[in-house]
């Protein structure tokens, strides 16, 4: 903030880095070599629905502007329990995932809702059934970086392998230095 | 009061006499330089002492208030307060208050001046983190913090450094006068002398404050083994500890979509990061105290 948005209190609304996004199938490499996880395929775009400030308000207005082919990809929206919106994509090639999800932000962005990005979400999944669990792997927009979050039931979460997924992807990914931010997801659509 | 039944270390009461004694020795030259400085003694003395008595007796509220802790009962509590009950009967001590803090950050702490007038806290985040079993083990970790009277301890250790920080400042502004204004007869050479007496003040305060860390640390370690043994489990304190300190006790349970309106939408974090890790820097390390609590399960398995 400049010295006079201190002076008359105002605050800007900080716009989403996106670039960062595109490193992701890079570190899916790295994560299939050294922790046996894939990509699940399922991806989510996780923005508070505002009211008023832009023309988008349903979940009609916003798949429509999303315009996105059928058959291609499997897209819906949900709303979960936070009152939060998800746009859930679905593809199994996690490169043509990543693009979809970047050119729905592009479009949020473009209509005004791109203060309102909390963050995305790709799925990742042990090749061997168990494993050692699921690992999400979380995008902050404000930030432009990542961490991992695995969910082991509703209310805890397997620090150790997330720690181990930072430990493994440093070098490829923008991993989220301030550990306070690795905040929880708990519940939230994304397999 | 009848002596509680939590077992004392002997090399760790050896080391707190010898900082002790160091401090003692503080104590005289800051005594040695009023009584050269002519200061007004009592006036010094009255001072600090009321800051010291009122840090001492308030001891309980002022960390209850900074950590945003409120008092629970056993109707809101109950699984907390039997634990501390049955802890309490077992190491053969009164059973102290027991506060929540509805914080996220992994943490658990004890205050107040005597062990009747204590309070044992916890933060919600080490409860939802850890295990009945690493929860007891933490909780006899600050009941043995109650039972060796750290408050008072800590209070008396600490005095050293403020007393000396007091000084500082009043030899500081002494010079400050003294060198200004009218330079007549033997301004010039008291002037000289406070600054002396300043420079040698602010080397004793580092020096008490190191003492007093050190002092601190060996304080948790023996707090650690009085712990471990009252719940006779060493390895379930060490993995109480490896759970709330270091990198895994920093990443949050805190939702990120409840946690927008403080973090995620604006760049200054509501809580700086450093919070919890300054909290620990008068503890011994991660490793020190795990291997001091690997060697106490040795012994208790009678591999001495």
């Amino acid at each position: 903030m400049g010295l006079f948005d201190t002076v008359f209190g105002r605050t800007k609304q900080v716009q989403p880095k996106l670039d960062n996004l595109f490193a992701l199938p890079t570190a899916a490499l790295t994560l299939r070599t050294n922790l046996d996880l894939v990509p699940s395929g399922h991806a989510g775009l996780c923005f508070k629905a505002g009211s008023g400030e832009s023309e988008v308000n349903s979940d009609a207005d916003i798949m429509s502007l999303l315009n996105f082919e059928a058959g291609a990809d499997a897209a819906t929206i949900a709303t979960d329990d936070l009152g939060f919106k998800w746009l859930l994509l679905t593809n199994d090639d996690l490169d043509e995932l990543v693009t979809r999800l970047h050119s729905a932000n592009e479009t949020l962005v473009e209509h005004g809702l791109g203060a309102r990005l909390l963050c995305a979400v790709f799925g990742f999944s042990p090749v061997r059934l168990p494993g050692e669990g699921a690992v999400k792997m979380v995008y902050l927009f404000k930030q432009g970086s990542w961490y991992p979050f695995a969910p082991v039931n509703a209310q805890d979460r397997n620090n150790e392998l997330e720690l181990r997924v930072r430990t493994f992807l440093g070098s490829d990914l923008p991993i989220e230095k301030d550990l306070s931010r690795w905040m929880a997801l708990w519940g939230l659509p994304v397999n | 009061m009848s002596k509680s039944n939590i077992e004392t270390d002997a090399g760790l009461n050896v080391r707190m006499v010898i900082t002790g004694l160091l401090l003692m020795v503080l104590y005289m030259i800051i005594v040695g330089v009023l009584l050269a400085l002519k200061l007004s003694f009592s006036f010094v003395i009255v001072i600090a002492g009321a800051m010291l008595f009122s840090q001492y007796f308030f001891s309980d509220k002022i960390a209850m208030f900074s950590m945003q802790a409120h008092e629970v009962t056993a109707a809101e509590e109950p699984q907390l307060h039997a634990m501390v009950d049955r802890l309490c009967l077992m190491a053969n001590m009164p059973k102290p208050r027991i506060g929540v803090a509805e914080l996220d950050m992994p943490n658990a702490f004890a205050t107040g001046r005597s062990p009747k007038a204590a309070v044992v806290c916890a933060t919600r985040g080490i409860m939802n983190r850890l295990s009945d079993e690493e929860l007891e083990a933490v909780l006899a970790h600050e009941l043995s913090h109650v039972a060796h009277r750290d408050v008072a301890v800590m209070t008396i250790a600490s005095g050293v450094g403020m007393l000396a920080g007091l000084i500082g400042r009043m030899a500081m502004w002494g010079a400050m006068l003294g060198g200004g204004g009218d330079s007549r007869n033997n301004n010039d050479n008291n002037g000289a002398i406070e600054l002396v007496v300043w420079l040698l003040s602010i080397v004793i305060s580092i020096v008490a404050y190191l003492l007093t860390m050190a002092l601190s640390r060996y304080r948790e370690l023996a707090a650690d083994r009085s712990g471990a043994i009252l719940i006779g489990k060493p390895s379930v304190l060490a993995s109480a500890l490896v759970r709330i300190t270091g990198d895994i006790g920093r990443i949050p349970r805190t939702d990120l979509r409840k946690a927008e309106g403080m973090n995620a939408f604006f760049f200054a974090p509501a809580l700086a990061g450093g919070t919890a890790a300054s909290l620990f820097s008068t503890h011994p390390s991660l490793e020190k105290r795990l291997d001091a609590l690997s060697k106490l399960e040795r012994e208790l398995n009678g591999h001495a």
